[in-house]
């Protein structure tokens, strides 16, 4: 059984929302058990296939058993497994956390919500584990079409921010799709082992230069990359919950992994840092594109769009850090991309707790919270010191790379944004607790009685703090045994 | 924004034309997209799966992953609709339209409320209705056996001819829009309801991601359909052609619920009383 | 003259497409009814999946059907290239996926904001 685990990583979900989708119709309260079932399974096989890629080198999966390239295969190295292992522990981890704020919100039509869900989960982990640039595709669309749809059952504006979404991401998704027609029609391959051999003898080509510009600006528009972000801040804002607290942490990320898959190992190192002087122009605008994302989530009042104005910061940091084009600069983005999955599922898990407690989130109301909520203002201020980068969380260690990296590559202006936006984020979150802990309202500053979160919402949130501080102390081994030697041969 | 619009445009068109330079000639039959991968699914497609239709055959096995995942996108896309606009409560409206249905003579019914019940000799009409027409609405009921007949022929011909699972279950879907446009929703809903379709199209799905496990169990990768000549009585090149078969089926099932559950929706605004 | 005669024909197919594609582009960016963006959005899609399909084309080649009869001897450049034929059959499916959801989010916006002009509902949003 264990050598069918990549394909059991993403039938197992796939089977999982028709399941809920079918006990939405005929027994809703199945709902929630069958997708807890179905993703705890899926979270065991990546962790176990992460172990087996540790121990055993590539795991290589033929689909219908045709070889490649005429065949979809699945390869599972160590820069997938490490990735696929995060995405499923932190749908595990929101599924179980969003219990009640589904039930409250969309008792009617929970199945269709529960199966949507899970379909997301599918299309990210599939987009994770391909090996083949169409397939990369279809399960592009798959994540994307359910998202649009979970963004829209926020009401009020959520429809027309998810429209918003539609359009972009639509454009993003079919100049990945040109791109990689233009890539089969001077090559003739989609599988991605076989496209990098091929394009090692085509290098000066003018065609293949403008696929990779394609590829990259379509990656980028689904990113969230300044400046073709226009849909984030509003998406992620005006989506219910539960939506944004499964998609915020993920789909960005899983972008920003396909990213790199294809700048290291399709185009390989040697062809996308060196053409046009790509290197430097990107990591100036990766420093650029900080510095904005910095100056969005300032000017914010409302909390939840802040926190989603952070992700913009967060996704510059893993361009910048890919393009640096050194080992300590990829290897900082990569682990950089792990921790942000469980950063920002940290900070919001944390303030979806806070809204559903308090239904309001100014910071005039938020006098008092650090004694009516305390664990989950201590979770939020472990997430928080992550994204500003304190040690021992990992925060710190994917920063100091990053940090490291510039350096080495003599990029100080990246250097320079880092610690700006590391400075800016720390006067972000201390506005948050200094209303939280001393507050500005005229209510008493008698003792207020604790008043939590539900226990399903707490328990998952405490147990991801916890994580990021494991593994910021783990980080060490993390870096050394599983993201440092995923890096291929040609980064120096 | 149209002068950005207008420059993006230009400036993406001109880069792309720029690209384009580099193509292989329109149907030169030497270029690489023709001779890398490709060649060997026309030569060895009988031989392999021995099914005629190397589309279908690509579709369906040896690239069979990529098209479970495409039902799975149309499924998403009908479930989508369906959560986004469905609303149980009704539609209130203040007067409702009946017919006589010998004489064509309508009456309205001025009384708030949802639907009133069906009456023996009245039928109730959409409030936006158009002329009654005798002419369409038997000819579409002539016509629509024909075209489900038809479409099942798509599917089931995918084999030897253009076809398959999804070309057929579009026409299916196409059949069941044409009732509910000559006659009205309610009828529509009536041949099948909603219950039915939203069942329909998970089965759908179900039968091919179900195909791909059931090969899994059977010992071989997934959606090897090599396997299922274990348990059914053929080959295993025949038993590649039966798998095509079955998820072809699968598709065909999935796309027909979709698309009548996507118009249903839309069409409603999610009332699912009356549209069009 | 003859040598840019020549590379007109050998490849205006491909600048159709993309002359094609970039009409869709400018809709959905620069238009103001949601609807209008709709349609260039699907317009732009088309246009790439006419693209892909004539990547397939091979000079006197049939449809991609084994002739009935003449199984034992089939040659790869009698047949166009079924690949594209294939991938485009996904992206076809894809294309009607995002229309059918982008419409329902249109009914939805319509119902909460009563217009389709997007400088109409901007401007309402900024009111309330």
């Amino acid at each position: 059984m264990t050598s069918h685990l990549p394909a059991l990583v993403v039938t197992v979900p796939l089977l999982t929302a028709f399941a809920a989708f079918a006990a939405g119709w005929l027994r809703p309260k199945l709902c929630f058990p069958v997708g807890l079932t179905g993703l705890g399974i899926t979270a065991i096989s990546s962790i176990w296939l992460l172990a087996e890629v540790l121990e055993a080198g590539t795991v290589t999966y033929e689909l219908g058993r045709w070889p490649a390239p005429w065949g979809i295969v699945y390869v599972v190295d160590r820069l997938n497994g490490v990735v696929l292992a995060a995405i499923s522990l932190c749908a595990f981890i929101q599924w179980i956390s969003s219990r009640a704020s589904v039930k409250s919100q969309f008792s009617d039509r929970i199945g269709a919500f529960y199966g949507l869900e899970l379909l997301f989960v599918t299309g990210v982990m599939g987009i994770t584990v391909t090996g083949d640039a169409f397939n990369l595709y279809v399960l592009l669309e798959i994540a994307s079409i359910t998202a649009y749809a979970l963004i829209a059952m926020g009401g009020g504006r959520a429809p027309l921010s998810s429209l918003n979404y539609v359009f972009m991401g639509t454009i993003g998704a079919c100049f990945y799709l040109l791109g990689v027609g233009y890539l089969y029609i001077m090559t003739g391959s989609l599988n991605m082992a076989d496209l990098a051999s091929i394009l090692q003898g085509m290098r000066s080509s003018q065609a293949i230069l403008v696929a990779f510009v394609i590829i990259i600006v379509g990656v980028w528009l689904k990113m969230g990359f300044f400046p073709l972000h226009g849909w984030l801040p509003n998406a992620y804002t005006h989506a219910p919950w539960p939506a944004t607290t499964l998609i915020a942490p993920l789909m960005t990320k899983v972008m920003a992994y396909v990213m790199m898959r294809l700048v290291l190992f399709l185009f390989g190192p040697e062809y996308s840092f060196g053409v046009l002087g790509l290197k430097d122009v990107v990591v100036w605008w990766a420093s650029l594109a900080v510095v904005a994302g910095s100056v969005i989530a300032l000017s914010q009042k409302d909390l939840k769009r802040m926190i989603t104005c952070i992700i913009l910061i967060e996704i510059a940091y893993m361009v910048g850090g890919t393009f640096l084009g050194n080992r300590s600069g990829t290897t900082g983005a990569i682990f950089h991309l792990v921790n942000d999955v469980f950063m920002t599922l940290c900070v919001f898990l944390a303030v979806s707790s806070l809204a559903f407690r308090q239904r309001e989130l100014d910071m005039d109301t938020m006098e008092g919270l650090f004694s009516e909520m305390p664990f989950t203002m201590g979770a939020l201020v472990t997430g928080a010191l992550s994204i500003v980068g304190v040690p021992p969380t990992c925060g710190f260690f994917s920063k100091w790379l990053l940090l490291k990296g510039a350096l080495e590559a003599g990029h100080y202006e990246f250097m320079v944004a880092l610690i700006l936006s590391s400075l800016v984020c720390l006067v972000l979150f201390f506005r948050v607790f200094e209303a939280a802990y001393f507050g500005h309202g005229e209510r008493s500053h008698g003792h207020h009685r604790m008043r939590e979160a539900p226990l399903g919402m707490v328990v998952p949130l405490l147990v991801v703090a916890i994580g990021i501080v494991a593994l910021g102390l783990m980080s060490g081994e993390v870096i050394s045994s599983i993201i440092e030697p995923a890096l291929p041969r040609g980064v120096l | 924004m149209r002068i950005l619009g207008i420059l993006v445009c230009v400036a993406t068109g001109a880069m792309l034309i720029w690209a384009s330079g580099e193509f292989p000639p329109w149907g030169d039959p030497n270029s690489p997209a023709s001779l890398h991968v490709s060649p060997r699914y026309i030569e060895k497609t009988m031989e392999e799966t021995s099914v005629p239709n190397a589309v279908t055959s690509v579709l369906a096995d040896y690239r069979g992953y990529d098209t479970m995942f495409e039902t799975t996108v149309i499924f998403a896309a009908g479930v989508s609709c369906f959560m986004l606009l469905r609303l149980f409560s009704g539609r209130e409206r203040s007067s409702h339209h009946y017919r006589h249905i010998l004489t064509g003579l309508t009456l309205r019914v001025r009384r708030k409320g949802k639907q009133l019940p069906e009456l023996e000799e009245f039928e109730p009409m959409d409030s936006l209705w158009t002329p009654y027409d005798l002419i369409l609405r038997t000819l579409c009921r002539f016509l629509i056996p024909f075209i489900q007949l038809f479409a099942l022929y798509v599917i089931a011909h995918g084999h030897h001819s253009p076809g398959g699972g999804f070309q057929g279950g579009v026409i299916l879907g196409a059949s069941m829009i044409l009732l509910a446009i000559s006659q009205d929703m309610r009828s529509a809903l009536r041949r099948i309801r909603e219950r039915t379709l939203a069942i329909f199209s998970v089965a759908g799905v179900a039968i091919y991601a179900g195909t791909g496990a059931l090969c899994l169990i059977l010992g071989s990768n997934f959606l090897d359909y090599a396997a299922l000549s274990r348990i059914f009585p053929v080959d295993p090149v025949g038993a590649r052609s039966l798998g095509i078969f079955l998820v072809e089926v699968g598709v065909g099932i999935a796309v027909m619920a979709t698309m009548i559950v996507i118009y249903h929706n839309l069409a409603s605004e999610g009332f699912l009383d009356e549209g069009l | 003259m003859d040598r840019i005669l020549e590379v007109v024909i050998a490849k205006y197919n491909y600048w159709i497409y993309i002359v094609l594609m970039m009409i869709g582009l400018y809709g959905v960016i620069a238009k103001n009814n949601l609807v209008k963006k709709i349609v260039g959005m699907s317009i732009f899609q088309t246009a790439i999946i006419l693209f892909f399909i004539s990547m397939g084309m091979k000079k006197g080649a049939t449809i991609p059907i084994i002739i009935h009869g003449q199984e034992a001897s089939v040659r790869a450049s009698d047949y166009i290239n079924p690949l594209p034929h294939v991938l485009m059959l996904t992206a076809i499916v894809v294309a009607v996926s995002t229309l059918g959801v982008a419409l329902a989010l249109a009914v939805k916006v319509y119902k909460e904001f009563d217009t389709l002009e997007e400088d109409e509902i901007l401007e309402k949003i900024r009111k309330s």
